[in-house]
């Protein structure tokens, strides 16, 4: 087989790692939501990583997905965080200056906020309790911000679920009060019709309704909604509404299962960088 | 030479600091509720003992991971010393009895070992100081905000009032080591009196019979017991492991059962033998196939004690125990779908009301639900179908069901032991928790329980369960283990002594992990500690059973070998401490015969709800716990988790309207559906138990078929929770009930394929001893091929027919019967022809699209479940004449009976779908239309019965439970 060919098949499945450690729980359906988007997908335990980190420099994506990592033990994704910036800090950030993806969903952002990945260079956040002080699972509007990046269509709006206790975006800027850099937010929560959330609409009182934010770059995205748990039509809530006359919808008229496309985004982004792209051929 | 330290984390950074809730919410309990500008703060404390070498190590450790964030600051002081606060603050710190389980610290001490920590000479504890401005010295509000914030059970505290100096107890200090030698009981040469005196005074809960039949064994091998016999004996005889009332001799009237269960309830399965029945009533659950390749298996626990006692512990080890019955069901399946059903008593009963000892109903109702809550969510499965019921008669002994379905392959279905392989213990560490919680589960709540029991009770850690689960699954998919089970009650006792049930083994307790030195050989085998399953595992798989377990960081230990010669012998450190023939200990219980009295039905009182119009009646049905919304309890749960869920607990236009069941998508792709359901016909009861029995498989049944199953493969649980059945009273009840379940099963032709039974649940309230009302939960699950066909409970279109298909209604068990102070009388009843007709026919118009939303009438009957069914339409109602419908209004708005349902039909297919009831001899009666002005009307006999705008009836329905729940 001539070598081009080759990497014409690398090229048509990018490697996608899901990043799994003790009480990670969505790993399982990220993978699926990354299969399903045309990704090669390695579930990958964190300690399996820290023996080999040499497999990022064939991935194009890594995922860390949702879950209770560690029980959120002292603080959500504290322990995770710890570890991996304890033992895979340099390589991770070589992955990520190097353009490769990186999504972290539910836990996985606050990893990566704790980790300091996100927001990146404009001061801290942190993912605090909901302000309703309890964990809320319910699905959320989202709409994604004008900016340009792999992940969405500049203002697509989104119908996805959210479950988690500890999901109020806050920021610590550095030294100005200028207000979260507007680039880099991805996605703010909507109530029905477009317009300012309040609760539950916005279930966690985010500063500006965030609910997930870019690197500076775009690269990399964290955010609190589920989208792999809107893979399939009739994940939608109430999918059976969807036909016209009342009766139970045919394939045709269900729902499109939006949460898949912000995977499907990352993967035919991935597969348009062929040759110049982290894992696909090793050119920089 | 170790240093303590202890590090404070300050949440003075946060504009909106989280842990505080709980002190908002104990303030709010007792009585002075939280003001705009007091101050409240929740400080995390981690108290360190470590190595001198490492003390350089805790500032950073400080800083970085245990504050870690923008939003807090870490203070850390030497010794066990607190940051000052200030002069006007009162506070109170929280912390974990010594031996209780703190998850925390191990995540601590991970975090550690990948600082640099040397980990095996590091201990880690934490606390909670909670900061409280504006309470006066002297004021015994601060004791009563700190018994809110801790349970004595497993948690102690002191509290402080402005300008106190803290001192606490130290938090490293361990029990009291226990006695390490072989202990013998005399019971040879003792009199009956002395047996009943060493069974209760060792919390045995044997009875004589049963000490007797030990005497006599242990006459003829001419020796004494050792304790660790007399304990094992009690732990596999106890009613919790061997269901001793169920499967004993029963005279009932002019009926005589061998095996009550095995001749109601199991020879339904039995006789009905379906080949997609893989495993029934052998494992820790049922099993039935999906496909000829994937099965699902299906198990309901109840946890009612310790939920009394410690709601948060007691329910969460609810949900890992039914867990780990998943996980040790063949050999090993994956949990995918958790379910729950609670019973209280109602959230309004006055504290006077509540026997001594007991905590109320409402703060009962809260801890059960987080504990569920962080229990599921952790694990990462789904809690989406349950049911909440509410009775005054659960004031001293509330219910807590916790269910679990699992997915597995069919080759990984059967499981064998065979001498020679390894007992290999896995997960959590033993410890001193849950010490006799088999036999404390079979005793009657009492004042002292708190007191006396408090070793019952745990704490769980479901990260450990999580990554023993993730383990176990590679182990199970690599086929290196020929068993597994759970260490449920009875802990080591109980899993060991099932697998060597035919072959015996050799246990050495001084080889399990321990989380702390100086517990007794007895206390190893007898201990509940959560989070550990035990293996059967052929040597030469040994190697690699350790490293998966090694890769998923959970301990694993070996702690012996089956044998062949069904001796069963435990050694600890040498020593022989027992030595316990498996043939008496599992064959050897004495036969009871118990004689019952069949119940009689009452005759009827009529309710009175006074001067009440019906609208009211409506409005206080909505607003009644049993009816009203369970949506702030549900969105607590991560229903969602895994991906696979199609249809959800609450949908329509809104999201918040209730649907009858849950279903999702085992495969992930679309080929098959499980659909799983439950019924609960509480009212029904305390009038006629077989009849009970009957309407809580039918209300199943009817909740499966509306939520998308199929009849054709469809199967049920059994959960008895029942009262003191010494009392033949009581005892006639569950026979009846029994028979009432079997009748019902065979009528659908469903089998019962697990079960289970908590009897004893009695409470001594005012020196006498009360029995909860009888319960029969029945849980369905069911695989329908295809995609998901379900229309929803929630309206879809404005001009729909409105058909009420099933027969008469009647007052006597129903919602309104129970809430207006009616009793007795005959029940609606249960109807074997009709029931699987119409069952088999609403599946037909399902698949057909012949439905635009279908809602099973419950509880409050059909005025309820006609508002339910608008509150997801999204602006549409219902205009309903009943005619003369049951002749009296009450009865056609608020009766219950079986096979009753509510269904929307476009005006296209009315025709046809009466056309079709008539053939099928279903009753239909054409009650009204849907509309799109918002308003719900009830016509009956002429007179408008109800008139209201279906958002305000939602509004109440849905605020009942929020008031336990108040957002901010």
């Amino acid at each position: 087989m001539a070598d081009s060919m080759k990497d014409a098949m690398k090229e048509d499945r990018p490697l996608a790692l899901v990043l799994r450690s003790a009480g990670t729980n969505c790993d399982k359906e990220t993978v699926h939501a990354l299969e399903l988007a045309g990704a090669r997908v390695e579930l990958i335990h964190v300690n399996a990583l820290s023996e080999n980190p040499e497999i990022l420099k064939e991935a194009g994506l890594v995922a860390f997905p949702g879950g209770f990592t560690f029980g959120d033990d002292v603080a959500s994704g504290a322990v995770l965080a710890h570890i991996i910036e304890k033992r895979l800090r340099p390589m991770l950030q070589e992955f990520v200056d190097g353009g490769g993806l990186v999504i972290g969903i539910c836990n996985g952002f606050q990893v990566l906020v704790r980790l300091g990945l996100l927001p990146g260079v404009v001061g801290n956040g942190a993912l605090l309790w909901n302000r309703s002080g309890r964990f809320e699972d319910r699905w959320v509007h989202l709409e994604a911000s004008r900016v340009d990046c792999p992940w969405f269509t500049p203002g697509q709006k989104y119908f996805i679920p959210v479950a988690h206790a500890e999901g109020r975006f806050e920021w610590f800027p550095d030294a100005s009060e200028e207000s979260f850099p507007s680039s880099q937010i991805a996605f703010r929560y909507r109530d029905a019709d477009g317009g300012d959330p309040q609760y539950p609409d916005d279930p966690n009182g985010s500063h500006q309704a965030i609910a997930g934010i870019l690197s500076e770059d775009g690269n990399v995205l964290g955010m609190m909604p589920h989208p792999e748990r809107f893979v399939r039509p009739e994940h939608h809530p109430f999918w059976m509404r969807f036909r016209g006359d009342g009766s139970i919808p045919d394939e045709k008229d269900l729902p499109v299962p939006l949460g898949l496309e912000i995977f499907q985004g990352a993967i035919d982004y991935l597969r348009s960088r062929h040759g110049d792209l982290v894992g696909e051929g090793g050119v920089r | 030479m170790s240093r303590t330290f202890t590090v404070t984390v300050i949440h003075d950074q946060d504009p909106n600091p989280s842990p505080n809730h709980e002190l908002q919410d104990a303030l709010s309990t007792v009585g002075c509720p939280a003001e705009e500008e007091q101050l409240l703060a929740s400080d995390q404390i981690f108290y360190l003992r470590l190595p001198e070498a490492d003390a350089v190590r805790v500032d950073s450790l400080a800083t970085q991971f245990l504050a870690g964030s923008p939003a807090c600051r870490a203070v850390v002081k030497d010794g066990v010393e607190f940051p000052d606060r200030d002069g006007a603050e009162a506070a109170i710190v929280v912390q974990r009895r010594p031996g209780v389980m703190d998850p925390v610290s191990q995540s601590v001490l991970h975090a550690m070992t990948e600082s640099g920590f040397d980990q095996q000479s590091c201990q880690v504890r934490t606390a909670l100081r909670y900061r409280i401005g504006g309470i006066q010295p002297g004021d015994d509000l601060l004791e009563k905000i700190a018994d809110h914030l801790g349970n004595g059970i497993v948690d102690e505290w002191c509290t402080f009032s402005e300008g106190e100096a803290e001192k606490v107890p130290d938090p490293f200090r361990q029990f009291p080591a226990d006695a390490q030698g072989r202990v013998e009981v005399p019971v040879i040469e003792v009199s009956d009196q002395e047996l009943v005196r060493i069974s209760e005074e060792g919390g045995l809960s044997l009875d004589l019979s049963e000490m007797q039949t030990i005497r006599s064994h242990y006459v003829s091998l001419g020796r004494e017991p050792s304790e660790i016999e007399l304990e094992t004996i009690a732990q596999t005889w106890s009613e919790h492991c061997c269901h001793k009332t169920l499967t004993g001799t029963v005279r009932h009237g002019d009926l005589r059962f061998e095996n009550l269960l095995k001749e109601t309830i199991f020879q339904v399965t039995r006789d009905l033998d379906l080949p997609w029945c893989w495993s029934v009533f052998r494992d820790n659950a049922g099993v039935i196939g999906i496909d000829d390749e994937w099965g699902v298996s299906f198990k309901v626990e109840t946890h009612n004690h310790p939920s009394a006692l410690e709601p948060y512990g007691g329910a969460g080890t609810g949900v890992g125990g039914v867990i780990r019955d998943t996980l040790g069901t063949g050999l090993g399946a994956e949990p995918i779908l958790n379910t729950d059903v609670f019973c209280f008593a109602p959230v309004d009963t006055a504290q006077q009301d509540l026997p001594a000892g007991t905590l109320h109903p409402r703060r009962l109702m809260r801890g059960v639900v987080s504990g569920v809550r962080d229990y599921g969510n952790r694990m990462g499965i789904p809690t989406a179908n349950g049911a909440i019921h509410f009775h005054p008669g659960f004031v001293g002994n509330p219910l807590v069901f916790c269910g679990s379905v699992g997915l597995l392959r069919r080759e990984h279905v059967d499981k064998t032991v065979e001498p020679g392989d390894l007992i290999v213990a896995v997960g959590g560490r033993t410890g001193r928790d849950g010490i006799h919680g088999a036999t404390f589960s079979s005793r009657e709540l009492t004042e002292d329980s708190e007191q006396v029991s408090s070793g019952a009770v745990q704490i769980g850690n479901p990260l450990e369960e999580k990554k023993v689960l993730d383990g176990l699954m590679r182990v199970r998919d690599e086929n290196l283990c020929r068993a597994v089970t759970d260490c449920g009650a009875g802990g080591f006792s109980s899993a060991v002594g099932e697998m060597g049930e035919h072959t015996g083994a050799d246990v050495y307790l001084d080889r399990a992990p321990l989380k702390y030195p100086g517990l007794g050989p007895t206390e190893v085998w007898i201990s509940e500690a959560q989070e550990r399953m035990v293996l059967a595992v052929d040597p030469v798989n040994l190697d690699r059973v350790e490293q998966i377990f090694a890769e998923e960081e959970v301990e694993c230990a070996v702690l012996g070998q089956f044998r062949e010669d069904g001796q069963l012998r435990l050694i600890h450190k040498e020593e022989v401490m027992g030595e316990l023939d498996v043939e008496f200990l599992h064959n050897g219980r004495p036969e009871t015969e118990l004689v019952s009295t069949p119940p009689v039905i009452r005759a009827a009182t009529d309710p009175d709800p006074g001067s009440l119009s019906q609208q009211q009646i409506l409005e206080e049905l909505l607003a009644d716990g049993n009816v009203a919304s369970k949506e702030p309890v549900v969105r607590q749960y991560d229903h969602e988790v895994q991906g696979r869920m199609t249809l959800r607990p609450f949908a329509g236009a809104d999201r918040d309207a209730p649907m009858d069941g849950c279903a999702l998508d085992p495969l992930r792709d679309g080929r098959h559906q499980v659909v799983v359901s439950c019924g609960l016909a509480l009212g029904m009861g305390a009038v006629d138990p077989y009849q009970m029995a009957c309407h809580s498989v039918d209300e199943a049944l009817r909740n499966c078929i509306a939520s998308g199953g199929t009849l054709e493969r469809a199967a049920l649980i059994d959960n008895y929770a029942w009262g003191d059945v010494r009392d033949p009273e009581i005892l006639g009840q569950i026979v009846e009930c029994s028979r009432g379940a079997a009748a019902a099963a065979k009528a659908y032709g469903t089998p019962f394929i697990s079960g289970k039974d908590s009897l004893h649940n009695t409470y001594r309230a005012g020196g006498v001893s009360r029995s909860i009302p009888p319960v029969l939960l029945v849980s369905a699950i069911s695989v329908a091929e295809g995609p998901l066909f379900v229309p929803g409970s929630d309206l879809k279109a404005a001009d729909s027919v409105m058909v009420l298909l099933g027969p008469a209604a009647a007052i006597p068990g129903s919602l309104f019967q129970m809430k207006y102070r009616g009793d007795g009388g005959t029940p609606a009843l249960f109807d074997e022809d009709l029931g699987p007709t119409m069952l088999a026919s609403l599946r037909r118009w399902i698949v057909a699209g012949r439905l635009r939303s279908i809602h099973d009438l419950s509880d409050g009957g059909l005025a309820v479940a006609a508002a339910e069914m608008a509150f997801g339409g999204g602006g549409l109602g219902m205009d309903l004449d009943l005619g003369d419908l049951d002749q009296d209004s009450h009865r056609a708005l608020f009766g219950e009976g079986p096979h009753r349902f509510l269904v929307e039909v476009s005006a296209e297919q009315i025709d046809a779908l009466l056309a079709d009831a008539q053939d099928q001899g279903i009753p239909a009666l054409r009650a009204g239309i849907s509309t799109d002005d918002g308003s719900l009307r009830i016509r009956h006999g002429g007179n408008r019965c109800i008139e209201s705008r279906v958002d305000s009836l939602k509004s109440i329905w849905k605020r009942s439970l929020e008031a336990t729940w108040p957002t901010r």
